[in-house]
């Protein structure tokens, strides 16, 4: 199996101008700070962002932020942000909210090939103005929209060179979900075992899905807990 | 924190039986866990991505990769499980959930729930809420009885955005307990120094009320 390990800057620069790009994590767990920090020093614009969330004053996607580097986040929540709810009342960014597992769904459904499915979630509430309904089986449901990005990015807790990874605790939340849904996946890792390192039933995300394996060898402030 | 939402809380625990499946919601519903006996056998689930979520830790003791769905550190027990997104909310939308206790900013005389968004103030997103509500076996509301101004919570009609529709099945105030049934909210208990004038005139909507069957909590 091919290794796949890639510096951080070679990674991140395959991400271009007006990307669409995913991110991975809920709150600080399973957020990739490090590939983040670098997009932000690389300073592509006009990126449409899709996470749970917009993380916290000046942490992860509030760089990317107060960069102007987004033009667009799709999320489910970004309460934990204001900073991120005075750029979208000023309508310096576009925000578009879906529940949560909705958003976690559409992006499973581009990940498994599917353009789209059937949901009741939403009927009849703010998150279903401009969708499409259908009538199935006598019951009215939203079409909901497959989600795919130009580049995934992934934090996991250990990766071998192909891409095999595993998550650790409550950091898995959208990481493997996204790992299937872009065109590109870029993926940091805490700890890089070889091949066989990783048992094979313990694999969460199968190197297929994987593109590039970033070995991160020393994580910043950013990982650590956030005393509020 | 007054004793008034202390003993509401401790009221509302008493929904959360042995061997349930269950998910509590940020603000009053997260305090419920205060009130259940050390080792009751429920399981806690939280939208991240855990079932039998384990008591909050800590800074000191805090696991970084560990945080339930409002962002506290939380811990393990024997019999955790970690997953993606996409299975937490196949375990609340395939019907695996069996209670939410949730925060409330209206519910109406129909069960209609708005938790999520005041338009112009505070609109940071629905998260998890929306299914949740929709999904949940059985959908409690934990909340003061009235807001910040003064005004019922219980209304006629709810006037903010809606999270789900025709949802809640009881809510707990520090005020009472009331049931919405096919006809209408009814009042089944009152809290201890109140009585049940004080509860009506507090209260946007008629109450169903059989004042032989009141309990005091």
């Amino acid at each position: 199996m091919i290794d796949k390990s890639t510096g951080i800057e070679e990674a991140i620069s395959r991400i271009s101008d007006g990307a669409v790009v995913m991110v991975g994590g809920f709150g600080v767990p399973g957020t990739p700070f490090m590939l983040i920090d670098e997009l932000v020093r690389q300073n592509q614009k006009r990126l449409t962002v899709i996470k749970n969330d917009a993380n916290e004053r000046n942490m992860g996607i509030d760089h990317l932020l107060r960069n102007g580097q987004v033009e667009r986040l799709i999320v489910s929540h970004i309460g934990l942000n204001p900073h991120a709810i005075e750029l979208m009342n000023e309508g310096r960014i576009e925000v578009e909210f879906c529940a949560q597992g909705i958003l976690a769904e559409r992006i499973r459904a581009a990940g498994a090939g599917l353009p789209g499915f059937l949901t009741d979630i939403a009927m009849d509430t703010l998150l279903a103005r401009d969708k499409p309904t259908i009538e199935f089986e006598g019951q009215a449901y939203l079409i909901e929209k497959a989600l795919k990005a130009d580049v995934a990015l992934i934090h996991c807790h250990a990766s071998d060179p192909f891409g095999n990874l595993t998550y650790a605790g409550s950091a898995r939340n959208f990481n493997p979900l996204m790992a299937m849904a872009a065109g590109t996946v870029i993926a940091e890792t805490e700890n890089l075992l070889p091949l066989g390192g990783i048992a094979a039933e313990a694999v969460h995300t199968p190197g297929p899905f994987v593109d590039h394996v970033v070995h991160l060898h020393e994580l910043t402030q950013e990982y650590g807990v956030v005393r509020r | 924190m007054s004793g008034d939402n202390e003993r509401m809380i401790k009221r509302a625990a008493r929904e959360v039986l042995a061997g349930m499946t269950v998910n509590l919601g940020i603000g009053y519903p997260t305090r419920i866990v205060d009130y259940l006996e050390a080792g009751f056998p429920v399981c806690m689930h939280s939208e991240n991505g855990i079932s039998g979520q384990g008591p909050a830790l800590p800074y000191e003791q805090a696991d970084r990769n560990l945080i339930d769905a409002g962002g506290a550190y939380v811990s393990t027990l024997p019999g955790t499980a970690f997953f993606d997104s996409a299975t937490s909310f196949a375990l609340v939308r395939g019907g695996r959930l069996d209670l939410t206790i949730l925060g409330a900013l209206q519910v109406a005389s129909n069960g209609d729930l708005a938790n999520w968004t005041i338009p112009g103030k505070f609109t940071p997103g629905v998260g998890g809420g929306m299914e949740l509500a929709q999904k949940a076996r059985r959908v409690v509301v934990l909340s003061t009885h009235l807001d910040k101004r003064g005004q019922s919570k219980i209304v006629p009609h709810c006037t903010l955005p809606l999270t789900a529709h025709a949802c809640v099945d009881r809510v707990y105030t520090d005020m009472a307990v009331i049931d919405i049934t096919a006809e209408g909210m009814c009042l089944r208990e009152i809290a201890g120094g109140l009585t049940v004038d004080d509860i009506i005139a507090a209260t946007g909507v008629p109450l169903l009320i059989n004042e032989n069957d009141l309990d005091t909590f």
